[in-house]
């Protein structure tokens, strides 16, 4: 097992290439959120000062705060309601009509966003109801909420059905078996389902943009809009912001399931 | 080990009451489980058809069959997690048949163990008795008293992968008898365990189980398990009970030829009995058979009257002896002894006894096995050798089904 092969040059370059192509326009934008220099292109010394102008741009602040908030809500909302309808399709009884729940439970996934947003907004507008922070939440839901099933779905079918049955016969009800077999064995997923969902949300900007309202812009939204007019070197400090942000939720995400399935399945030495 | 026999204390608080149905009037002699007119269809298919069965206290009682004949259902129906279509389950004569599996006093042992991964080997054990709501230093006491009971002492804080299948097996059986279930159901307890081990643990369960009291029903597909370990058995195939009878009578004497080929091996002879002769020597009552591969079978007089002529005649491979000559027959034993002449095809030796195949003269193939006794075995026979395969009147049985 150590004696790897030796990369060849062409792996190796290969390689290179490859990830460069994926992480430098990243790390470039990093570097330069940290710019003095008025001019998105040319480098003029280290500085902090565009993240000063962000926390002191009120707009682009309130488009953060409203963003966090749609993702929370949204991702909490999501992950309940995409925990229920995976439960029920690998748990329940084969109700009449299944195949075509859980079909229309996938669409999402592949629907284009450009119609689920226009397809909402229509729907809001029929409704007649205020566009702002809950209608963009009830539009991430909808499309969060096939993904959370789909996590949650996929652990749920490795679990071993008999271990709600012995919860059943040890005393538990239904629903206490369910509370105190199977949970705690799919809670990372859950967590997993809800990070996703999370960040989903976060950099949505098609479905928000149809179905928000004056004054409730999220910030994908605002820094698009900002975009438009040209590319400020604020834009470069937020999206570095939100990367970091991104990358904090992933890796506790990763740890949280870690930690959890060392302490609960996988094999340790005796 | 704890010496005091459990069930000598009263019944604990962990066992739930009966359901709220009457008990049966006359409930003077009531078996603890009456299973009365079971059916569970699935679908178009009955998983269980019409089974009726009682099933005494203190009773270790094994439901064999194989694969598919509907013996898990029956058992899961008994836990609660299926419910009878038709028919009545009957625990001390309550109707149990509606209750969920929380509210039967009755544990299950399940087949995969289905151990909390989550949860140590303590709380594995305590979880029924949390749930039971009994208070914490009883549930100590309790799961101390189960970890001696099935030697598990030092692995209380293990996580069950951290444990081997064998250990994973004691757990599994602490936590179902931990609640003090009336009845514990065991669904192939054994089947994931390696043969030296099952031998073992099959000795465990039996001693267990005369300590504790508890009637045991336990699930099995394996013949052997069955006839070591429980005081009755039941046959089960295509939904139905065919036969309930203790190890021995299920063995000599099957109630079909089914159960005849599936309990142990077995030789079958199709025949015809032939009218009865007044008999010319005083003789104990025989029957005498006409078969079309063994030619003349004399058979002993079964205990119940034979209606049908068309019969087969079952012999036990054991119960027939090869020999070079035979006995020799003559006036006295010719209705004694019945003779069969072939060529030995296959020798199988498997140790402890050696399994033969004889090749009739007829052409029927005839199997015989014989323990090896002695070391130097001079009655051992070879292939393509000319024997004399005879057996007694008494070593047959007269199967009508």
């Amino acid at each position: 097992m150590n004696q790897t092969k030796r990369l060849s040059r062409f792996n190796i370059t290969s390689l290179v290439l490859g990830l460069a192509f994926l992480y430098l326009p990243i790390v470039i934008l990093v570097i330069y959120s940290f710019n003095a220099s008025r001019l998105v292109t040319v480098w003029g010394g280290w500085s902090l000062r565009w993240y000063a102008d962000f926390f002191n741009d009120r707009a682009m602040l309130d488009a953060a705060w409203m963003s966090l908030r749609v993702a929370a809500v949204s991702a909490t909302l999501a992950t309940g309601l995409g925990t229920l309808a995976a439960v029920a399709l690998s748990r329940g009884e084969r109700f009449r009509g299944r195949t075509l729940f859980s079909g229309m439970l996938y669409a999402p996934l592949v629907m284009p966003e450009v119609i689920t947003g226009l397809s909402l907004l229509l729907l809001f507008v029929a409704l007649n109801a205020e566009r702002g922070f809950w209608t963009v939440t009830i539009a991430h839901t909808t499309l969060t909420m096939c993904f959370v099933t789909v996590v949650v779905q996929s652990r749920l079918g490795k679990l071993d059905r008999s271990l709600e049955e012995a919860a059943m016969d040890l005393g538990c009800d239904p629903l206490r078996a369910f509370a105190s077999a199977t949970l705690p064995l799919i809670l990372p997923s859950i967590v997993a389902g809800w990070m996703l969902a999370f960040t989903l949300s976060l950099d949505d900007v098609v479905i928000a943009s149809f179905t928000t309202g004056p004054g409730s812009a999220t910030l994908p939204i605002r820094i698009y809009s900002e975009v438009r007019l040209g590319v400020k070197p604020q834009i470069n400090a937020i999206c570095t912001l939100v990367l970091a942000l991104i990358t904090v939720v992933i890796v506790a995400a990763s740890l949280a399931t870690k930690l959890t399935s060392t302490r609960g399945e996988s094999a340790a030495p005796l | 080990m704890t010496d005091e026999p459990a069930k000598s204390e009263p019944p604990s608080e962990a066992v739930a009451e009966p359901g709220k149905a009457a008990p049966e009037a006359g409930a003077a002699d009531i078996p603890l489980l009456r299973i009365d007119a079971v059916v569970k269809q699935f679908g178009g298919f009955r998983a269980v058809d019409r089974v009726s069965l009682d099933i005494g206290a203190g009773e270790f009682f094994a439901l064999l069959g194989p694969s598919g004949c509907g013996k898990t259902t029956l058992l899961r129906m008994l836990a609660g997690f299926e419910t009878p279509d038709e028919g009545r389950i009957l625990l001390d004569g309550w109707d149990i048949a509606a209750l969920l599996p929380h509210e039967r006093p009755v544990n299950m042992m399940f087949q995969n163990y289905a151990l909390f991964p989550h949860l140590s080997v303590r709380d594995n054990i305590a979880f029924g008795l949390k749930r039971a709501g009994m208070p914490a230093s009883g549930i100590a006491t309790r799961v101390a008293e189960m970890i001696a009971l099935v030697k598990l002492e030092g692995l209380e804080q293990r996580k069950p992968d951290q444990l081997s299948g064998g250990q994973k097996q004691r757990v599994a059986l602490a936590r179902a008898l931990a609640r003090r279930p009336r009845i514990l159901l065991l669904d192939e307890p054994l089947a994931a365990l390696d043969k030296k081990l099952r031998e073992s643990t099959q000795a465990e369960l039996m001693a267990l189980q005369r300590r504790l009291g508890t009637t045991f029903i336990v699930v099995t597909h394996d013949q052997d398990e069955a006839m070591t370990m429980a005081d009755r058995i039941g046959v089960m195939d295509s939904g139905r009970l065919e036969q309930v009878a203790k190890p021995r009578e299920l063995y000599e004497a099957p109630a079909s030829r089914w159960i005849a080929g599936f309990v142990g091996d077995i030789n079958l002879f199709e025949g015809q009995i032939e009218p009865r002769e007044s008999s010319r020597l005083a003789m104990a009552p025989r029957l005498t058979i006409t078969t079309r591969d063994a030619g003349t079978v004399y058979v002993a007089e079964p205990r119940h009257p034979v209606t049908r002529t068309n019969v087969s005649v079952a012999i036990r491979p054991e119960k027939i002896k090869l020999s070079r000559h035979g006995p020799v027959p003559n006036e006295e034993n010719a209705q004694a002894i019945n003779r069969l002449e072939g060529v030995v095809t296959d020798v199988g030796y498997l140790g402890g006894f050696t399994t033969y195949k004889v090749k009739l003269d007829s052409g029927a193939v005839l199997r015989s096995s014989m323990a090896n006794t002695a070391r130097i075995d001079v009655d051992a026979y070879s292939r393509s050798q000319r024997v004399v395969a005879w057996f007694t009147p008494d070593d047959c049985l007269v199967l009508e089904q």
